[in-house]
This record gives C-alpha cells, structure tokens and sequence, in this order.
C-alpha cells in the first residue's frame, strides 16, 4: 500500500513511461561497487540447476492478466518473461541481440526489413514456431486494438510472411532502430490465433504452474527449452509484496530470494549484511522540473536559464536519492547511451542565474512549481530543496504540494512549472520523439524548434553511425541550452538479492535484469 | 421461558412472527435498521469513490491512456452513463446476488472477492479463538484482584498496546520475531492448496498482531463493567451475606455485565474483519482488505463497492448479533415492563 515507488504507475498519463526502457548501466560499470555477488569467485563456481527461485515483487495486482496487449506492471511483465519469449532482446551492453527473430538485414533507408525466425523452437504446447506466430504476435498491437505499443507500431506500415521461416516488415519511413523497437516487452509471442490467456502458450523455458494475481504466481521449468545456458532454476514463485518494508523484511528473514525497488534509506542497514547483495541499474529514468515555453515566464529562454541555474542537483541526489542517481544536464540521454552528449556539466551557480535573470530585465522572479510524489518519489523533497537554493539567486520557487492522486491527469501538461519523470527509453529517437518533438504528443514542455525536428528525423534514416553521433549530439545541445525540462538526476533502480543467488547482474533497460532475472540466475547451496 | 399452554402449532418462530412477541418485534425491527444502515453505507461508499480524482479508464490503462484508448475503454465498460444510473443498476444486481464483473479484470466480482473473504474471516477466526477467551479471563481476573499487581501490569500493558497503530505493533514483532529471532516468518502469504500446518505459521504473525490489538479493549471493558456492577444494590446484598467476592463475581455479577461485554466482543469481531486492512498490509495477507486497497487504486468502482458492502454486512449483522444476544443474555430486557 505504500510503496512509493509504484502509484505514479497505477495512475499515469504516458504512453511509455512504465515501460522505462533504461539505455545501459553494466557497461560503464556504474552498479559494480555495490555487486558483492558478482565477484570472480562466484562465476569461476559455475551455474547449477535446480532450486526454487522465490520473488518478492512490489507492482503487481489482482487485475493482472498474462495478456501481452495489457501488460503495465512490472509483475506481470516479470511473469510473462518466464512464460514466453520476446522477438529481439535487449543485452547489458544495450544492443539489440536475436531472440525469437534469429537475424535481420535492412534495405538502404531502413524502411524495408528481413528477420528470421528461429527454427527448431516449440511452444510448451509442442507446436513448432512460424512466421505466422510471429506476425500474430505483432499483430496484436496492431489495427483494433487497446495495446500500450499501438502508436509506436504505428509506423509499421505492413508484416508480410515470405517463406515459413521469414518475414518482412515494412514501414512508413524509415528507422535504423527498428530492432531496438522489437525488443519491447509487450511483443511476447504467443502461437497464431492463441487468445487463452489464463492458460498461456510460450516459448519461455517456464510453464504456468499456478496464477493467483497480486498474491503469489508460480511457474515451473519445462523441459527442451532452446536457449543454452538459460533456465537453472526448478521453479519460481513471484509474490506480490506491495509494501516496501514488508519486501525488505521479506528478503532480511529469507522469505524470498530477490526484492524489487529497494528504498535507498533501506541500503545502509543492509550494507553490513554480507547475506544481502545490493544491485544498482543505472539508466535512463530521470526526473524532470517541466517549464511550459509558452507560458509566461517560462516562455523566455533567460528565465529557463536562470532556473536552470537555480538547482543545487548534487544535494538533491545526494539527500533525496542518498546518492543513487547520476547528475543529469537538461537532456534526456543518460550517459549510458552511447550517443550521450558530453555537454559541460550545468553546476549550481547563484551569480550566473541571477545574471540570466537580469537578461530576463528581471530584478526578482517568483514562480509556482507543482510537485507530488507520484512524479518521483522524494518530488516534493526535491522541490523543498530547489526553493532553498533558487532564493540564494534571487528566485523565490513557491513549493504546491498536490494530490498523488490525478497528479497525471490533472497537473502534468496543465500546471506551468511541475515535477515529472521518464522512464527511458531503449533509443535516443524513441526518447526524443515522444517528448521532444514539435508535434509530440507528450512535448510536455511545450518547446517548439522546427531545426531541432530536422535534425531527429535526419537521424533517423542517418545508417552512417559518426554522423548520427553529430546530428544526436546537436540536438541534446538544443534542448539542453533551450529547452523546457530542466533534468536534475538521472535515478538508479536498486534491487537486493540474498547471496546464494548467482549470475545477478545489471541491465540498461530496466531492473531484475531487464526483468528476465528468472532464467538468468542459479541458487548455490 | 415458553408459555405454558402455548398449543403446538404454529411453531415457535412462526408463532413469534405472527403473533409477536417483545423479542420478534426487537429482531425485525433490528433487522429492518441494518438494511437501511446497509443501503445507506452503500450509497456513501459509493458518492466517496464517485469524488475521487481521476477514472477507471485512466487507471486500467495507465501508460497505454491515449485519449482515443481511453474514449473506447470508457465505453466499454458503460462509464458515459450516469453515476446514479450505475449505482441503480449495481444495487439491482446485488439484491439477485450479482456482484457484477470487475472492471479492471473484467472477472466476476464473487469469485475475486470469496477466497478473500474466506482468507480475512479464517484469520480474524483464528484471532478470535485466542482473543477472546484470554481477554475474558484477563478481565475477570483484574476485577479479582482490582488494585493489585496483577491488575495494575494488565491495565498498563492493555494500555500501552491499544495507544499503539496496529501497524507498529505488527512491524515491532516483525523485528523482534522473525528478523532477530527467525522463529515466525514476516510474509502472511497463503495461497490455495497450502497445508494447514505451514498457513498457520504464515499467519501466525497477523494473528498475533489482531490479537494483541483487540485484546486490549476486550479486557478492558469486561473489568469496568465488572466492576461498576460491583456498585449495586444486590452486590451488596450477595456481600453482606458473606459470599466471597471470586463467588459474587463470577455468580451474580458475570450474567448482568454479559450485555455490554457481549457487545464489545462482537464489536471487536467486526474490527477484526473490517480494520484487517491494515494488519494484511503490513503482513502482505491476501484478504479482502488488500483486495479493497488494490480496487481502490485501480477505481474499480464494483469491486470498491462489494467490499465496502461486505464490511458494512459484517458490521450490521455483528451489532445486531450483540443486541440480540444481550437480550438472551439478560431477561430483564425480554418481558416488556
């Protein structure tokens, strides 16, 4: 019931944002410090099998169904991942590597695509894997439908079978990313025609044992599953456990084996536990302070710039994120994503905001900003925290508290200045076309530059990977020196696991190993 | 208690309806308020989630609300009728047994709510069995020995636990019992086909929990009535004739305080099932409580609706239960004067 990290979820207005789609983290090695249980000596041991994986998850619900088209909550997106396979997965250096699709090739412009399917692969029912599951699993999403991915399928014009084992996808325009747009999770894949949804049909290495939504969901092993190395454990039960100390509590008496959204004020009781591995994804969720460009006094630059100014982002990540969170400089793209633009970093900086003030012709400024816990958790912290820096440049940031409740609905996109969040997203075009773009629908700062949309979908069709990396790197510049969202932190997802849990890692997309911890770790002991 | 030359037909109760009697006419008209109590918590209930922020449609859709997706789901689930049309409909429903369907799942509402129901009754069942009977003998006992040691140590304690949120006292044996100690395991989870064995060690904790939290109340009251009995007349009477006070207490005084205490056990009764919300939170119980939380941050509205009516049902049905029992109890209140 209070877990904070989870009703900005239930309640959300985003097309995307539970999907946070994190671009990259165990690269950089940014959660390595705290990984105790990935040490040399425990892979050298190598994987066992056997043993009964036990989960203990906040975000799941009565209301869960096994559905791909409905999937909204981290349960059972866990789940389904156990139950079925993906078309493309995303691995933990954030590449697009085969799944279900074995391999793809894309005509010059990227807007006509070949995949292969994986041959030799059954469903738990024993049916053979086609390109016609394939196509009905995309279809899904597709046409009539209430599917979370409906407008990002949009832009697939046409899926057509070419030989039993091929398909071709063709689309409106063209996307170097579209593999990366297959790897989403609602493209689970169910055999053609399949609509059964209490008893599911998969690829997945596990089969539904028993489904008791938001207590307690088991699955068991099946046997023949095709991907090597994957699938150890015998069995694993999910139980729900919305609460967080009571997930925390869970995890300190050996109840379960893994927690989900750990409180970062819980991870210094559990430094000191050598039982308890804390694991720490760093990616591209971050939060965000929205200015609306077009209402004053947000719509001159020199006031955005002087707020911008006006934050102290270090105090805010080191108080309210404890220090789990990476600074952010008013773009979207974490520093994961390999097309991050190292822009100096905007430090605190009271002389400088009050100089863009001045600019402004501005002696004083006094602004409302919205916050609430639904946006992130610790908002309403953050907003205290800014108001106290922003005065010292003269700023006075007026904190309204508002309802958690509605905060979507009724606040985000209404209120002129207000704290948001966003998952993110696993391209940079995904990311800056769902919030960023002139005719967005969620451009939730309202911030409209034609030169800035160019040079997106310039991109977009751009396969030549140097010029990309100039044609991305201008427009963070864009939205990071004019912009509308001021993004103070980047924040980690954290995780805790107990230590007779192997092979626990981090992920770019999102947590529990980008949700597929089930058939990627083993229990030693 | 029965008349004398009361013929052997029509039947008791058939015979009470017809021609009446003090105690008929106070079980149908009990009766006949509950319902209307019932109707009248139904309609609040309802007007309270009608005032929340936000819609059904929103929340089930969650990331996916475009307003084009939100429009169809709206319509589908019959939420551009008006509000008093829907609630007209739900209660027409529920008097020909129909829960209706939840609207974020689309299942039918008795087979959600039954299995928790049954998990929320089984375990203020088991609190009760504990609870009960030790508040009682606490009580008898303090009023024994009012004013000495032992009654002194349960007035403070009773005291000090009933001062306490159920949630701190659960979190406060969470920490001792099960992550300090190990002995009792902190997650409620039961689920079907479990052995009775391991879900009465999973619920072991919320049981404790309840029981601390009800006993309190329980105890305290049978030692005040106990004791403001000790005040009249015919105690006096009992004590002048040289009874003992263990005699005066459990003979004379135990059958006039049943009323009051009898109601504050039901009373407490109904807190167990209702005020569960709480305890199955803290212990991750799959009751009706968090069903009830899960509806509400869904805006499941039929589900919302369901279990607040069945709250409202255990409720009446308990204090109903208690006026009626302290009538049986006490046959003074039977015969009109």
């Amino acid at each position: 019931m209070q877990d904070k990290r989870y009703p900005h979820l239930a309640a959300s207005g985003f097309t995307l944002d539970r999907r946070r789609f994190l671009t990259g983290a165990a690269a950089l090695g940014l959660g390595a410090g705290l990984l105790p249980g990935l040490s040399g000596r425990a892979f050298a041991d190598g994987p066992v099998s056997g043993g009964t994986l036990r989960l203990g998850m906040s975000g799941g619900s009565t209301t869960d169904v096994l559905d791909p088209r409905t999937l909204t909550d981290w349960v059972p997106v866990n789940v389904s991942y156990q139950i079925y396979n993906g078309l493309v997965e995303i691995d933990e250096t954030n590449q697009a590597v085969p799944e279900l699709l074995e391999s793809w090739e894309s005509k010059p412009g990227a807007a006509e695509w070949i995949f292969n399917v994986r041959k030799g692969v059954t469903f738990s029912n024993g049916k053979t894997l086609d390109a016609d599951d394939i196509i009905y699993s995309i279809n899904l999403h597709r046409g009539e439908t209430t599917s979370g991915i409906k407008s990002t399928l949009a832009a697939i014009a046409d899926v057509a079978k070419v030989t039993d084992s091929q398909i071709k996808i063709t689309l409106t325009s063209g996307n170097a990313d579209l593999p990366f747009i297959l790897s989403d999770y609602h493209l689970m894949v169910v055999p053609k025609d399949f609509t059964d949804w209490a008893n599911p049909i998969g690829t997945g290495g596990y089969v539904l044992e028993s489904f008791d939504p938001g207590v307690r969901i088991v699955t068991k092993k099946r046997d023949g599953y095709w991907k090597a190395g994957r699938a150890y454990v015998d069995a694993i039960e999910t139980t729900v456990i919305g609460d967080t100390t009571a997930r925390t509590n869970a995890l300190l008496t050996g109840e379960v084996d893994v927690i989900n959204r750990l409180d970062p004020h819980a991870i210094d009781m559990l430094k000191g536990n050598d039982a308890i591995s804390v694991t720490r994804n760093s990616a591209g969720q971050h939060a965000v302070f929205l200015m609306n460009c077009t209402a004053a006094p947000f719509d001159d630059v020199n006031v955005r710039m002087a707020l911008k100014y006006g934050i102290d982002r270090q105090k805010i990540i080191d108080t309210v994120l404890r220090g789990y969170g990476v600074l952010g400089n008013d773009h979207p793209i974490p520093r994961t994503s390999p097309y991050h633009a190292d822009l100096p970093q905007r430090a605190y900086d009271p002389d400088k905001a009050a100089f863009h003030l001045k600019k402004a012709n501005l002696s004083s400024l006094s602004v409302d900003l919205s916050v609430s816990d639904a946006a992130f958790a610790g908002a309403a912290d953050a907003g205290v925290l800014y108001q106290a820096a922003a005065a010292k440049a003269g700023i006075t940031v007026n904190v309204k508290r508002e309802p958690a409740d509605g905060y979507w609905s009724n606040v985000w996109m209404k209120a002129p200045f207000c704290a948001s969040y966003w998952g993110g997203r696993p391209t940079v075009d995904q990311m800056l076309s769902v919030a960023y773009l002139s005719d967005a629908s969620y451009n939730d700062s309202f911030w409209k530059r034609p030169d800035f949309d160019k040079l997106v979908i310039a991109a977009r069709t751009e396969l030549d990977d140097a010029k990309r990396k100039e044609l991305y790197f201008e427009a963070q510049k864009q939205i990071s020196d004019d912009g509308g969202a001021m993004i103070p932190m980047f924040i980690d997802y954290l995780e805790a696991s107990a230590s007779h849990v192997k092979g626990v890692g981090t992920h770019p997309q999102f947590d529990l190993m980008g949700q597929r911890i089930g058939e990627k770790v083993w229990l030693e002991g | 208690m029965a008349p004398a030359a009361r013929p052997g037909w029509p039947p008791e109760p058939l015979h009470l309806l017809l021609y009446g009697s003090g105690m008929a006419r106070f079980i149908f008209s009990r009766l006949a308020i509950g319902l209307v109590t019932l109707f009248v918590v139904s309609a609040l209930f309802y007007l309270g989630t009608e005032m929340l922020p936000g819609d059904v449609a929103t929340a089930i859709l969650g990331q996916s609300a475009t307003p084009a997706n939100v429009a169809k789901l709206r319509l589908s689930l019959g939420l551009d009728q008006p509000s008093w049309l829907r609630f007209v409909n739900w209660l027409w429903g529920c008097l020909h047994g129909d829960l209706g369907k939840s609207l974020a799942s689309g299942r039918p509402i008795a087979t959600l709510l039954l299995p928790r129901l049954g998990n929320t009754l089984f375990l203020a069942a088991c609190a009760a069995l504990i609870a009960v009977p030790l508040a009682l003998t606490l009580g008898i006992l303090s009023a024994l020995h009012e004013g000495k040691a032992t009654d002194r140590a349960s007035s403070a304690l009773s005291l000090g636990i009933i001062s306490m949120p159920e949630f701190l006292v659960g979190y406060g044996l969470i920490i001792v019992l099960s992550v300090h100690l190990g002995w009792l395991p902190s997650l409620g989870t039961v689920f079907p086909g479990m052995a009775l064995g391991l879900r009465l060690k999973a619920m072991a904790l919320p049981i404790l929990t309840l029981t601390l939290v009800v006993l309190a109340h329980m105890l305290r009251m049978t030692r005040a009535t106990i004791l403001a009995e000790m005040a009249a007349p015919y105690v006096e009477m009992a004590r002048l004739k040289g009874l003992d006070r263990r005699r005066i207490i459990l003979a004379h005084i135990l059958p006039n305080a049943s009323g009051p205490i009898i109601a504050v056990v039901l009373l407490n009764l109904a807190y167990m099932v209702a005020g569960a919300v709480v305890v199955e939170t803290v212990f991750v119980y799959p009751g009706i409580g968090q069903l009830l939380v899960d509806a509400v941050t869904k805006r499941d509205l039929p589900t919302v609706q369901a279990c607040g009516l069945v709250f409202a049902i255990v409720y009446v049905g308990l204090n109903t239960g208690a006026d009626v029992l302290a009538l049986v109890f006490n046959p003074r209140l039977r015969h009109r004067r």
